[in-house]
């Protein structure tokens, strides 16, 4: 293939890359639409113009007074889910891929079964455990349910990363009379640091884009991250769609955010937690 | 000089000694082994295990609104069963669960192997499109739904003036009536779905040996003879754990059908996922609402042996 497009020469190759711009145009269009709504706001109920003639910045004004707490709400509780995510996960992983114990294989297989499980029939039976527990209406409830969509993917992911650091690292560090701790803290995190930050973006993009932990383990408003406070917003704010594109647009920057910062990661998260 | 020391031990202290310390230390060992395993199984049996056996026992207890006041929900035996299975909506949510996964699996698939294939070609900027395109996956999911919302708006939404202006209709009531609703929620499921498909399968591409692909040009193959015989048969096992991934994560979908139709118009999008949300959160029946979940788990099961398999030969 790779002779195929030298022989064609430059041309044919800025034509794949005009169709290529062509393809991202349409699929992106939706996310385009989105600003573009959150531009005009006071076009609600009307047609909304292609372009914004004008920067109308109140939109953004009043998603901020009404979700900026909410977007607050679910940095935080993303942030937590990313920090239990890790601290079950990355241990778990290294043990499962450096120590010869029994069961660790039904471990491993019981880890993809997990990732199976329906969110919404683990709501089901986790509100009533919450209601017994005091966890409802709560933060820490919430990120501990947050990092439950994320550790089954991280301990794969980690792993099969892990997997790969070979015994002598390892034994040599315990040789030099590191225990089991300080090795995995001062030899085996600081070699798996690219899966951790996978697993780490992967754990925080799913607490960040939860929606039903957050719907089905509140019952009031003590709690509320932004997805749940736009779903809300459109019950109560029908007309007003400048105001929910805004806050959608402001919900979407982390993704934006970390797809330009860290796109190697992301692609690596992908594919590796999956096919491997 | 150490071999000295250590035969002289033995001969003041029995022999058991030393097997002793050594069977402790290696207990001592395994121990703290487990205690970096540990935590992660204790989570996932609390935040997996118990929740499908409580779901199993939830199915045959009495749940009702004011049982989150007294603490009350006695055994009723298939109560919660019989009743779920003579409710039409069962039945409805159940063929528009098998229809959405169908519909957006072979969308979501379809698109993105063409889009795969096609970004393996060499062409500028296809690295900084390829990755832009990911954007729609990472976006929460009830967000797409609502953008999509304003999007299909009948009267309002940019979609039909567009149709509009191209002099194809315009009034197409894509959210509002039972016989499009499902289409459309299909057809955005099928936009949030196709970059992961695409860089899933674009990575198997990768995998392919080049030479492949020369000797078949040399053969002077043809394209879609190529694809047919060297493409789709060593991408195949890359194939199958996209679709059975995709699988998985269409057949339980709750946030998008809520955030764009909230199962409605008429109940013409209510899916397993949204009854057992329905039944559980919105009725407080929270017997019902297991019922529905574990047939959604049955269903989950039997692809999950499916994915199993696959993971299994591809190790080989």
């Amino acid at each position: 293939m790779a002779t195929a497009s030298a022989t064609n020469g430059p041309k044919r190759r800025w034509g794949a890359t005009v169709a290529g711009v062509v393809i991202l145009l349409v699929m992106l269009f939706p996310l385009y639409w989105m600003i573009n709504t959150a531009l005009q706001p006071e076009s609600g109920l009307l047609d909304v113009s292609p372009v914004p003639h004008s920067l109308d910045l109140s939109g953004f004004s009043s998603a901020i007074s009404e979700q900026g707490a909410h977007l607050l709400t679910s940095l935080a509780v993303a942030l937590g889910a990313v920090v239990i995510c890790l601290a079950v996960a990355a241990p778990a992983a290294y043990g499962l891929a450096q120590f010869r114990l029994p069961g660790t294989k039904s471990i491993v297989f019981g880890t993809l079964i997990t990732q199976m499980v329906p969110g919404i029939v683990i709501a089901n039976a986790l509100y009533s455990a919450y209601v017994d527990l005091g966890l409802v209406n709560s933060y820490f409830g919430l990120m501990l349910a947050d990092a439950s969509l994320g550790i089954p993917f991280a301990i794969v992911l980690m792993r099969s990363f892990m997997v790969a650091i070979p015994k002598e690292v390892i034994e040599a560090a315990e040789v030099d009379g590191a225990g089991k701790l300080r090795t995995f803290v001062q030899v085996v995190l600081p070699m798996s640091r690219n899966s951790l930050i996978t697993a780490g973006l992967f754990s925080f993009l799913y607490a960040w884009s939860d929606f039903m932990f957050a719907l089905t383990l509140n019952t009031t408003d003590d709690v509320k991250p932004v997805t749940l406070g736009i779903y809300q917003y459109i019950g109560a704010h029908v007309g007003d769609w400048g105001s929910v594109m805004a806050a959608s647009v402001l919900s979407a920057i982390p993704a934006a955010v970390l797809l330009v910062l860290a796109q190697k990661y992301i692609a690596a998260g992908i594919t590796g937690g999956s096919v491997k | 000089m150490s071999t000295t020391t250590a035969s002289a031990a033995p001969a003041t202290r029995p022999a058991p000694a030393t097997p002793v310390k050594k069977r402790d230390t290696r207990r001592r060992r395994r121990l703290s082994q487990w205690g970096f395993i540990a935590p992660a199984v204790v989570f996932m049996l609390l935040f997996f295990g118990y929740p499908l056996v409580r779901n199993v026992v939830m199915s045959f207890q009495d749940f009702s609104p004011s049982t989150f006041f007294d603490g009350k929900s006695p055994f009723n035996g298939t109560d919660n069963w019989s009743k779920v299975f003579h409710d039409d909506l069962f039945g409805k949510a159940l063929w528009h669960t098998i229809v959405f996964t169908i519909g957006s699996l072979i969308g979501q698939f379809g698109i993105g192997l063409a889009l795969a294939v096609f970004f393996t070609k060499r062409f500028p900027l296809n690295g900084f499109l390829r990755s832009l395109i990911l954007l729609p996956w990472l976006v929460p999911m009830v967000v797409s739904g609502i953008v999509w919302r304003r999007i299909l708006d009948q009267d309002t939404g940019v979609l039909n003036s567009f149709l509009d202006t191209l002099g194809l209709g315009g009034h197409t009531p894509w959210l509002t009536s039972p016989g499009m609703a499902l289409f459309s929620v299909i057809m955005v499921n099928i936009w949030i779905g196709i970059p992961f498909n695409m860089v899933i399968l674009y990575g198997g591409l990768q995998e392919i040996p080049k030479e492949l692909y020369e000797a078949a040009s040399l053969d002077g193959a043809s394209a879609w003879r190529t694809f047919r015989s060297i493409t789709l048969p060593l991408l195949k096992p890359v194939i199958t754990v996209v679709l059975v991934l995709g699988f998985m994560s269409t057949v339980k979908i709750l946030d998008l059908i809520l955030a764009l139709t909230d199962g409605g118009p008429a109940d013409s999008t209510q899916t397993l996922g949204t009854l057992t949300y329905q039944n559980s959160f919105v009725q407080l029946d929270f017997g019902a609402g297991a019922v529905v979940g574990n047939i959604l788990i049955l269903i989950s099961a039997v692809f999950a042996v499916f994915y199993l398999r696959a993971n299994r030969s591809e190790g080989k």
